[in-house]
């Protein structure tokens, strides 16, 4: 790992310009996935299951097939068996591709309502929607299983035989028929308990929520003649899609450019094949390209969701507010598949408290629902909702004020974390203090049935594999091109990053997202990670950069390059300070003197800062309709160095406001037989402008010493304390405990009426 | 699919009328589209009734106000003398949607989709709006409670096409008023409706009152005993406790997504409540 030197003082980093893709996308000129299209193009649809729990007993495509416009129908049989289908995903343990290959196209059984089935493709997609509805499926109905407890329970149907069991961050083990089981533990927990003087122990549930991208899920893809496949989509990740393309088509992954449009929002749910090699197939099949749009109801139907949850929490703690011992117990619903946020989820359960001692046990529980993807922080919401609620009862209960028990216990640089390796640099202790020092936390609250609460988030972040080229121009602009697509304004952080590195403006800078063929692999956009480990690969390249620029000054000069002092954009001859070039001057000199100038740095950083965050929330309830309207809310966290703070500021708003709706709304509403009956964003509540309040972010800056600027990842962590924090507001304003997400009206009425009959 | 424009509201009726197939009146399309496009209906003729004159504007009368059936709610919303004279009417058009739906829809619209949810109806039901239908035959006028039977069907019979909305003439010491719950505060469905409606005598004691209710029930409801509950009073607990006890008396709602029969039950009551109180205030001039 390296430790840089941060420069105390930066040019670049801090200030906030414009970003150059922002003209064309508030314009709408800028190509998002439905803005693509190709001559000769058709247009395919996919059946999808109306079953939970089936096994597809005959599937008849013949009406489809002969029906006119129609080109070409797929079905699972049209797919290769994958013969190598455990793939190693370095920490993530190992996946199943037949799995990821089975969820894009049902092979014998269909596990969610929506699960895909068959594919047309046609004219248009009018006539490739009516042909698909042509297609006659036999289904044999199973029972469905809804929730992780009735998948946990003796008796639950069995949704696979076999599975590889789930791994995401961490692996986990085979334990019950529709479940896998990791396990972490530290100190004795028993002894731990003994020395408690109060101990709680509480349940929760989570409903299962959606990540709520507004552009849905699309692609356009290409068969050439040449057996080269092109693929146009919006995605987190061209390189992802590329690679699971050709281990599900058992293609090398040469053959196949994928090609990143503009993305519409992830938020984590883009990082992985749907529809893609169904528009793949299709294309081989018919010779055309084809053309692929996820409705908003195929969306919440069979994309996305972050896992609804049961949680069973135990907290010890000593008369003087010393937390001594935990238990957690989380189970995580994986979808039809494995492999769901469990161990993140529980992992940082605890982690930004020290507590000697600590067991946690995760499971990763199939349900008949669609597979879960990576949701902003992925587990973190539920786990910090039931840690957060009952650190706010044992403070009631000791009388102590909430920020100075977190003070109190707050996880600090090197104490020992739960996954095993101490705490790199963590600004807790500063957001804490900052929050107590705010004058939200000063002001009075006012009102009746008004209440104010606090809650206190971790996330870990990532590093992984991003590449970044670097070409000087002949007058002196550069151009820079990474394999991160751009969610949330990354091509001008990172040219920031070029701009401070190479001593130029951030204006002589033009960023570009590369394709698969034309730049380095790069992991994901997921993680809070680009502007950290993509920002270190555009970081070394420019040194890169410079060294090759000093070895053309020192030709020119005729000395040895260690004689060229490079400082601030100009390149100086130390042996004559007289000489000297600009990188302006310099760069039109290259031609002459060998020939351009470009770089390529392929990083995998392993510095990572970790995010630590306050959220702090006033909110009134109608105690009559048990409507809950937020009044004010404050975000604190610690970005490491805010490269562009509009940004950063963007960034934990809009996380703020999805925690808002997994607090408040936000919900899959399954019916009993397991069909989905909010397939639509008026009955899937994600907040409107008007049920939140100006987010106001309060950034502090602790730099991470594993990036040259001191950058921490900022994108996850704001998700994580919402439901939390307005939880606790809740109990202060009205004296309601939930214990259940989302906390509807309806609930919150309950509620209150048990507390007054 | 065929589209068709008539000028006047009988052509319209005929139109309809002799239609084999499956014919539908086409307003502000904000339900009618949606409905098509998620394949829930497919017309074999629509009849856009934007261009029919006598259907296009809102005409202060001397017997009240009509509404023509291709006016917008947000038509309604600028229009001053009835903002003033019916609020709660206006006040529940405008809730509908979203400010660009608004520019589309019409409350007759919202009527005849029939959902049992329908913003404007608890609003119109109150306030004794009267509705004039159009057949190939003859017209008629009918009661607007009595226009829908059941989520998504009306008492309208096939060629009967809706050509405005009356209001009756507004006595002094006059007041509506309509509320609605939703999760979300806009961009959503009424979980429950209540809409009231009631006029003063000198004395500020309720001489006359209409109550309804939308969302809790198959069909928007007219409640008779809540009104009751109120007439004769100054709007004190005692009248409004009974008020809302007659509102949750008269629910009949369902388990959905939307909300639990518990809750639209006992929100019933305390939206009629302050539905009101709000039209008592209004009704006193304040």
């Amino acid at each position: 790992m390296n430790d840089y030197v941060i420069p105390e003082k930066l040019r670049v980093v801090g200030t906030t310009p414009i970003r150059p893709d922002g003209h064309d996308k508030v314009t709408g000129r800028a190509k998002f996935g439905d803005d693509f299209h190709l001559p000769g193009m058709l247009h395919g649809k996919v059946l999808r299951s109306p079953h939970a729990h089936a096994r597809i007993k005959s599937i008849d495509t013949s009406h489809a097939e002969t029906f006119p416009g129609v080109h070409a129908v797929v079905t699972a049989a049209d797919f290769p068996k994958i013969s190598s289908n455990v793939i190693d995903a370095g920490e993530a343990g190992q996946i199943d591709m037949q799995d990821v290959a089975d969820n894009c196209i049902a092979r014998e059984k269909v596990f969610y309502d929506g699960h895909a089935v068959a594919a047309v493709a046609a004219d248009n997609a009018h006539i490739a929607e009516e042909a698909a509805n042509l297609i006659q499926v036999d289904y044999e109905l199973l029972d469905p299983v809804m929730d992780v407890r009735s998948a946990m329970a003796d008796n639950a149907t069995v949704l696979h035989d076999n599975f590889l069991p789930g791994a995401f961050l961490a692996p986990t083990e085979k334990a019950l028929p529709n479940a896998s089981k990791l396990e972490l533990a530290m100190g004795d927990v028993s002894a731990g308990f003994d020395e408690a003087d109060i101990i709680i122990e509480r349940e929760f549930t989570t409903e299962t929520v959606h990540q709520g991208y507004i552009e849905t899920h699309i692609v356009t893809a290409q068969w050439g003649a040449n057996g080269m496949v092109t693929v146009w989509t919006t995605t987190q990740g061209q390189f992802a899609i590329r690679d699971q393309l050709a281990l599900v088509l058992e293609l090398p992954m040469s053959a196949i450019t994928v090609i990143p449009l503009e993305i519409g929002g992830g938020f984590g749910g883009k990082d992985s094949i749907y529809i893609d090699p169904l528009a793949v197939v299709l294309s081989k099949q018919s010779g055309r390209p084809v053309k692929m749009v996820m409705s908003r109801a195929e969306t919440l139907r069979a994309t996305g969701p972050s896992s609804g949850t049961y949680i069973k929490a135990r907290l010890g703690v000593k008369i003087d507010g010393t937390l001594v011992a935990a238990e957690f117990h989380g189970a995580y619903e994986a979808g039809a598949y494995s492999g769901g946020p469990v161990a993140p989820g529980v992992s940082t359960a605890l982690t930004r408290y020290n507590i000697p001692n600590v067991k946690i046990e995760g499971y990763d529980v199939l349900v008949n629902k669609p597979k879960v993807k990576p949701y902003r922080a992925p587990g973190a919401t539920p786990s910090n909702f039931a840690v957060e609620t009952m650190i706010d009862e044992l403070c009631r209960e000791l009388k102590l004020d909430p920020v100075e028990f977190r003070l109190h216990n707050a996880l600090k640089t090197g104490d020992r974390l739960v996954l095993g390796f101490p705490c790199p640099e963590i600004g807790g202790v500063e957001i804490l203090k900052a929050v107590q020092n705010h004058a939200h936390y000063q002001s009075d609250i006012g009102g009746p049935h008004r209440g104010r609460g606090l809650a206190y988030g971790f996330w870990f972040g990532a590093g992984l594999p991003s590449s970044a080229d670097l070409m000087v121009n002949s007058d002196g602009t550069v151009q820079l091109c990474s394999g991160s697509p751009d969610m949330s304004g990354t091509r001008i952080t990172l040219a920031m990053q070029a701009a401070e590195a190479l001593g130029i403006e951030p204006n002589d800078i033009f960023p570009s997202v590369g394709d698969t063929a034309s730049v380095g692999y790069s992991f994901q956009t997921v993680a809070s990670r680009t502007t950290f480990a993509t920002g270190i690969a555009v970081y070394q390249a420019a040194q890169d950069i410079l060294a090759q620029m000093a070895e053309r000054a020192a030709l020119i000069w005729q000395i040895a390059t260690d004689n060229i002092l490079i400082d601030g954009g100009r390149f100086v001859n130390k042996t004559n300070v007289q000489q000297c070039f600009t990188f302006k001057e310099l760069a039109g000199k290259l031609v002459g003197t060998g020939g351009p100038i470009a770089a390529r740095a392929l990083a995998s950083p392993e510095g990572v800062g970790f995010q630590i965050t306050a959220h702090l929330v006033d909110l009134a309830v109608d105690t009559e309709t048990g409507k809950v309207d937020i009044l004010r809310y404050t975000a604190f966290q610690d970005a490491g160095k805010a490269v562009h703070p509009d940004f950063v500021e963007g960034q934990i708003q809009g996380g703020t406001v999805q925690g808002i709706g997994w607090a408040l709304n936000e919900e899959y509403f399954y019916d009993g037989a397991g069909h989905l009956k909010n397939t639509s964003l008026l009955d899937y509540r994600m907040p409107t402008i008007l049920d939140v309040p100006n987010i106001e972010a309060v950034i502090l800056e602790r730099p991470n010493p594993g990036h040259p600027y001191g950058v921490r990842g900022v994108g996850e962590v704001p998700i994580v304390p919402p439901a939390a924090a307005i939880a606790n507001a809740l109990y202060d304003a009205v004296g309601i405990r939930m214990n259940t997400l989302p906390m509807t009206p309806a609930k919150i009425l309950d509620k209150l009426n048990s507390i007054t009959d | 699919m065929k589209y068709q424009t008539p000028s006047t509201s009988k052509e319209a009726a005929v139109l309809i009328q002799s239609e084999p197939g499956q014919a539908f009146v086409l307003a502000g399309g904000t339900d009618l589209m949606v409905r098509m496009k998620g394949r829930f209906v497919e017309p074999d003729l629509l009849v856009d009734i934007k261009h029919i004159s006598a259907m296009q504007s809102i005409k202060k009368l001397a017997t009240g106000f009509r509404i023509g059936a291709a006016v917008s709610a947000a038509e309604m919303g600028e229009n001053t003398s009835l903002k003033k004279t019916w609020p709660g009417v206006v006040e529940s058009a405008n809730l509908i949607g979203s400010d660009q739906i608004q520019n589309r829809c019409t409350i007759a619209g919202n009527l005849c989709n029939a959902s049992p949810a329908a913003d404007a109806v608890p609003a119109l039901i109150a306030a004794g709006a009267k509705v004039n239908v159009v057949g190939a035959q003859r017209r008629r006028t009918v009661a607007v409670e009595r226009i829908i039977t059941g989520p998504g069907t009306t008492s309208l019979r096939k060629g009967e096409v809706v050509e405005a909305i009356t209001l009756p003439k507004r006595p002094p010491k006059s007041g509506d008023a309509y509320l609605r719950f939703t999760p979300r505060s806009e961009m959503d469905i009424a979980v429950v409706g209540a809409g009231v409606s009631l006029t003063l005598d000198s004395k500020m004691v309720i001489k006359s009152a209409r109550v309804a209710l939308g969302a809790v029930a198959p069909t928007p409801l007219l409640v008779p005993a809540a009104a009751q509950a109120i007439v004769g009073t100054k709007l004190n607990k005692a009248a409004l406790n009974l008020l809302a006890q007659a509102c949750c008396a008269a629910c009949n709602p369902i388990d959905d997504k939307r909300g639990t029969i518990e809750f639209r039950t006992e929100v019933a009551g305390v939206l009629a409540q302050r539905a009101a109180k709000m039209a008592y205030q209004r009704a006193r001039g304040k």
